[in-house]
């Protein structure tokens, strides 16, 4: 329970249940999202517990009588054991960042980044839960199963807001073999993510950093002299002509994706970039398919 | 100083300062309105960015355009401009300023005080010999001394106008004597009015130098009396208005106050100066209390008239038998009814013939006498303007010399005649109507009065037109007949009931009213040069403006100098001798002052108007709209519009009604108690926590259902929605404002009322703090009245509980409400008096009730009382002392009202028997 630290279990309780007043629209709109992506079968091309054929192996020390395929035996001299395909389902991880960066919505009517970044984890957890994965917030276990949705969402809506402009995950709470989902704007000073995948790789931990960011943060539609502020004032630029600062500001910003996608490849990652006026499927088949792949 | 056109300015180097407008053009255009502020999370991004091209958003034109006004506003504010400037002539040589100071000067004295001060500061300061002639008939008539200017401000200061013209020395050159060589520059600023030495004097400043005149400011107005037989003021003015003339005088109360308004009639124009005659159309008793008249809006000397005699009451001298003594008789004498009928409007003096004369009266009135002993004195008297009425009677009847008595209109034949007796023939006759024309006018003649007997005239060709009431057969009643300037009336009938009763009818009072009114008043000069009053003493004196004040300093005057119009050693007031009492007053015909070879000063140009506050009050007006433009860019389109609304709602000058607070909405809504926060948060809590358990009480055994208490500050809180105010006195606490009192009074005035608690009951005997100096301070400026412990009877202890004591926290302390009326008796069969008809404004005791009543937030009492059940016992007197208050407050007298109760249900009783 790391991103819950919460003063007391009945004030998360509490505080769970007033977020859950919107939960609803959450849950329907991820389900509705997760039916557009159909579960494949998802072998885990080893031998391994699971309901379908994998290979025979000769028998070797260690297998019991009872493993050894007597009627594959039969043809030859050699005792045959058959192995089925590994399906034990895979756990996941999603983290959403909870900085205050990610409240940021350029428009009324678009959702704010979270909002977005939270729906994207709910409902690509909800695919996986439906695909019979396990599936947790980093740092909480996870667990199989549609009630674990409930839990998800509870805990995506409950989770504390950070008190800086941007929130890392803690590569403690990484666990050997787990997949794991990184939603975040990676405007703030991006160090953890080296930190984050080189711990991922010796574990043999994979996975995808999405970034999401708001129209206006792509585009930088801003002209004049403006002062721009962090949303929680820390950071401030003064600037007597903000049109000017455009062309430096999107060079700053490709830099930024390139290099999140060379440390992301490099430690056998994933990364993408979603925008919030663009419709969640697209970045959610996106996912899925990457984390399938 | 710089004049262009009709601007002048007073630093014109100031102005220099336009040059800079242009540089503050390009800065201004330079400096860029406030940026955005933008939220925005991808800063991080923009961290060390440097702006390529850092060129500036230019400030709109209007923005600049405002802020360029407000600067140019500024540098021509502290220029000094000054609209048609006062152009003073850089002259040199002595200076003489000839200030009128008469009565007409007073309207505007402050304005020419300070023009003739802007003149002699600056004659200080170019250094010129000057000298200040002040009209005032006061100064000693030596050579005018010539000095330095700044000496003669403090005399230019103390000066007053005075209640006279404006009096110059007599002779010019004697007093122009000691001024310096070279050409005499004169300044003269002038009422208006011609007055006897001033063509003198402006012929002989005329010859020394040039004269420049300061005309008035203002039309002047100036009210005079006439007297003669219906007394009336006149108006004059160089003006065309009519203000209303107040009769001022004090009113039944004692209190001086205008008594009514005269509206002045059509004027006529002549010369420039409108004379309008006011009639003074006044009752007799309003009249007789007029002590001044004066023009509306008017504050000199010449705007007031004081009444004297001439509109006083007329002195009415009665002449007659000597009252008899015993009670019963008095009806038969004439001069009772005389006295019952004349007394309201008139002074009256009775006595001899020769006393009566000694009292200078307006008319004198013989009842049934002949043969009296001053006869040529009282003929004489009538010709001067004297009014004799005579009465008949049985004495002139049986006088056997009737045909020559002189003073009487017309000629009687001896004895009278009878009718209606038992021994005659006719009936008593009625009265004839009254001419139409005649002085009895309009008045009934009555069908009740009859006559029984009367005297009768000889027939003479102008009897009938003496007559002036008759009977039903043509004889006469009442006969006129002027004698000189006076004239002599003569009632045919007794002055009593005894051979009419004419004199116990109302009529007689109507037709007394008539002539006495038709009597002149008696002249003052005339009357003073035969009796022995050759002085006249002040008694009240006005000063130039036109405020009366007691005489004191004035010499008496002598009757000669009187009859001159008020002057320096006898100013307008008025002057008593003996028992008449004339006044002098300032106003009269107004002759406007010419000036020949005088440059005379247009008004329009006398005073320059000062720009600066304008321009100051404009810069700081366009740097507000500057504010709000750059707000309005800084933030938007939208604000700019509410900004817009803002303003287009900020001249309009209309408060929105007056805030009232929230706490005494619900205090009035209900009916909650107040107390006042004294300062001392115990007391103030234990007032809270008293009035807290006083209004559970209340809730629990009455109707009354009252909210949390409220606490009110008396120097801010709006007093006139509550009814009951707990006053806890404490020897620190800070006096309210003159407003609050003013807020207290009319408080108390409107029904509301304060209980004091000096909180100091002297429990064990040994004084406590005495509260009663600080209760006094508080007090003082209320409006209280008299007061007196609460009685045995008095409705506070029976309006909701029987009540003996009145206990708080202490007991057996008087407790003090107002002052029952004296001499109240209670009606028989009732066990109290009928007290206080209304509500005791202030209920002052030290019985600390409001620690009696106090519980603590779990409804415990906070303090105790006493010891056991006999505290107990206080407490629950304290509570019901508490429900009485209440109740007197909120009900008044009603608990008095129920003694009508056994009456009330007495008529239902009867009621009933008689109904069906």
């Amino acid at each position: 329970m790391t991103s819950s630290p919460a003063d007391s279990p009945v004030e998360l309780r509490a505080r769970s249940e007033a977020a859950s007043a919107h939960l609803p629209g959450l849950v329907l709109s991820a389900e509705r999202l997760a039916a557009l992506v159909a579960p494949g079968a998802h072998g885990l091309r080893r031998a391994g517990p699971g309901e379908d054929f994998w290979q025979y192996r000769p028998a070797s020390h260690g297998d019991t009588a009872r493993s050894i395929d007597w009627r594959r035996s039969a043809r030859s001299d050699a005792q045959f054991v058959r192995d089925r395909e590994a399906q034990t389902a895979q756990a996941a991880g999603l983290w959403v960042s909870a900085g205050q960066g990610m409240d940021y919505s350029g428009a009324p009517d678009r959702p704010t980044k979270g909002a977005r970044a939270r729906l994207l984890a709910l409902a690509l957890g909800m695919v996986l839960l439906r695909g019979g994965e396990k599936v947790g917030l980093l740092g909480q276990p996870a667990r199989a199963g549609r009630a674990q949705a409930d839990r998800l969402a509870q805990g995506l809506i409950a989770a504390p807001r950070a008190q800086d402009d941007s929130d890392a995950p803690s590569a403690a709470t990484l666990r050997p073999n787990m997949r794991l989902v990184i939603l975040s704007d990676f405007l703030s000073d991006p160090g953890w993510v080296q930190a984050l995948l080189a711990r991922a790789g010796t574990l043999g931990v994979r996975g995808v950093l999405m970034q999401v960011l708001d129209p206006d943060e792509e585009n930088f539609p801003f002209a004049g002299a403006v002062v721009f502020r962090s949303l929680t004032g820390r950071l401030r630029h003064d600037s007597r002509d903000a049109a000017g600062l455009r062309e430096a500001y999107l060079t700053r910003l490709a830099e930024r994706r390139d290099w999140l996608r060379a440390q992301a490849s490099g430690a056998g990652w994933h990364f993408g970039h979603h925008a919030t006026d663009h419709a969640p499927a697209v970045a959610l088949s996106w996912l899925y398919q990457v984390l399938e792949g | 100083m710089l004049v262009l056109g009709p601007l002048g300015f007073a630093a014109p180097w100031v102005l220099s300062a336009l040059i800079a407008l242009p540089v503050l053009w390009l800065i201004l255009r330079a400096m860029p309105p406030a940026p955005r502020l933008v939220a925005f999370p991808g800063v991080a991004l923009l961290r060390g960015l440097i702006d390529r091209t850092p060129v500036a958003r230019r400030t709109p034109w209007w923005l600049l355009l405002l802020r360029m006004m407000a600067v140019a506003a500024l540098i021509l504010a502290f220029s000094g401009p000054v609209w048609k400037p006062v152009l003073q002539p850089p002259d040199s040589g002595p200076l003489l300023v000839v200030m009128d100071a008469g009565w007409a000067a007073a309207p505007d004295w402050a304005a020419r005080q300070t023009r003739a001060e802007r003149v002699l500061s600056g004659a200080a300061a170019q250094g010129r010999p000057t000298a200040l002639l002040l009209g005032d008939g006061l100064t000693d008539p030596g050579p005018l001394r010539f000095a330095s200017a700044d000496t003669l401000l403090a005399g230019l200061r103390a000066a007053q106008p005075v209640s006279w013209q404006t009096t110059l020395p007599d002779d010019p050159q004697a007093a122009l004597a000691d001024a310096p060589d070279g050409a005499l520059s004169t300044l003269w600023i002038a009422d208006g009015l011609d007055h006897p030495n001033r063509a003198g004097w402006l012929a002989a400043l005329s010859d020394r130098g040039p004269v420049t005149v300061v005309p008035p400011a203002r039309a002047l107005r100036a009210l005079s009396l006439h007297g003669g037989d219906t007394p009336s003021l006149t108006l004059v003015a160089t003006d065309d208005a009519a203000p209303a003339i107040l009769a001022i005088g004090p009113d039944p109360q004692g209190v001086e106050r205008d008594l009514a308004r005269l509206v002045p009639g059509q004027g006529s124009l002549d010369n420039g100066i409108a004379t309008r005659p006011v009639a003074i159309d006044l009752p007799p008793e309003l009249r007789n209390r007029v002590t001044r008249f004066q023009i509306e809006g008017e504050t000199h000397a010449g705007a007031v008239v004081l009444a004297d005699d001439r509109v006083k009451r007329r002195k009415v001298g009665l002449v007659g038998d000597p009252d008899r003594q015993a009670e019963g008789q008095q009806l038969l004498s004439p001069l009772y009814y005389l006295r019952r009928a004349l007394a309201p409007t008139t002074d009256l003096v009775e006595g001899g013939l020769g006393d009566v004369l000694n009292a200078a009266p307006d008319v004198i009135i013989v009842a049934d006498q002949v043969e009296m002993a001053e006869i040529g004195e009282l003929a004489e008297w009538v010709d001067e303007g004297g009014l004799l009425i005579r009465f008949a009677g049985p004495r002139m009847a049986a006088y056997d010399r009737l045909i020559d008595e002189p003073l009487l209109p017309v000629m009687l034949r001896q004895g009278g005649r009878d009718i209606g007796g038992a021994l005659s023939w006719g009936d008593p006759r009625g009265l004839a109507p009254f001419a139409g024309d005649g002085i009895f006018a309009g008045l009934t003649a009555s069908a009740d009065v009859l006559v029984r007997a009367q005297l009768m005239a000889q027939p003479a060709p102008d009897l009938s037109d003496r007559t002036i009431a008759a009977l039903s057969d043509k004889t006469p009643l009442v006969t006129r007949e002027r004698l000189g300037q006076g004239q002599v009336v003569l009632f045919h009938v007794t002055a009593n009931a005894e051979w009419s009763n004419l004199p116990i009818s109302g009529l007689f009072v109507e037709m007394l009213d008539r002539l006495i009114a038709t009597a002149r008043a008696s002249p003052s000069d005339e009357a003073s040069d035969d009796r022995d009053q050759p002085f006249w003493t002040p008694r009240i004196v006005l000063d130039g403006f036109g405020r009366a004040s007691p005489a004191e300093d004035v010499a008496p005057v002598p009757a000669s100098d009187l009859a001159l119009g008020p002057g320096p050693d006898r100013p307008a007031g008025i002057y008593a001798a003996g028992d008449r009492r004339v006044a002098l007053n300032a106003g009269g015909a107004l002759t406007p002052a010419a000036w020949p070879g005088a440059i005379v000063e247009s008004r329009a140009l006398a005073s320059g108007r000062d720009l600066q506050g304008l321009l100051l009050a404009a810069a700081a007006l366009i740097l507000a709209l500057d504010a709000l433009g750059s707000a309005a860019l800084a933030r938007g389109g939208r604000l700019a519009a509410m900004l817009m609304i803002a303003l287009a709602g900020l001249p309009s000058p209309r408060v929105a009604a007056q805030e009232l607070d929230p706490e005494l909405i619900r205090a009035a809504d209900e009916v909650a108690l107040a107390y006042v926060v004294t300062g001392d948060d115990e007391v103030d809590q234990t007032s809270y926590e008293g009035l807290r358990g006083l209004s559970l009480a209340l809730r629990q055994r009455t109707s009354v259902e009252p909210g949390a208490p409220v606490a009110i500050d008396l120097d801010s809180a709006d007093l006139s929605v509550l009814t009951f105010l707990y006053w806890p006195v404490t020897a620190d606490q800070p006096s309210p404002s003159p407003q609050a009192y003013m807020r207290l009074n009319h408080f108390l005035r409107s029904g509301g009322m304060i209980l004091f608690d000096t909180r100091d009951g002297d429990v064990a005997g040994v004084g406590g703090p005495d509260m009663s100096d600080a209760l006094r301070r508080l007090a003082a400026p209320l409006e209280v009245p008299p007061l007196a412990p609460v009685p045995d009877d008095h409705v506070m202890t029976r309006s909701f509980y029987l009540l003996g004591d009145l206990p708080g926290r202490w007991r057996g302390n008087p407790v003090w409400v107002e002052a029952p009326p004296a001499g109240a008796e209670a009606a028989e069969g009732v066990p109290f008096r009928q007290l206080n008809d209304g509500v005791s404004p202030v209920v002052i005791g030290a019985n600390s009730w409001a620690e009696a009543w106090a519980i603590d937030d779990n409804g415990y009492p906070s303090f105790p009382i006493g010891r056991g059940w006999e505290g107990e016992r206080q407490r629950e007197l304290a509570f019901r002392f508490g429900i009485n208050l209440m109740m007197y407050v909120l009900t008044g007298n009603y608990k008095s009202d129920q003694v009508h109760v056994p009456a009330l249900l007495d008529r239902l009783r009867v009621e009933e028997e008689l109904g069906p």
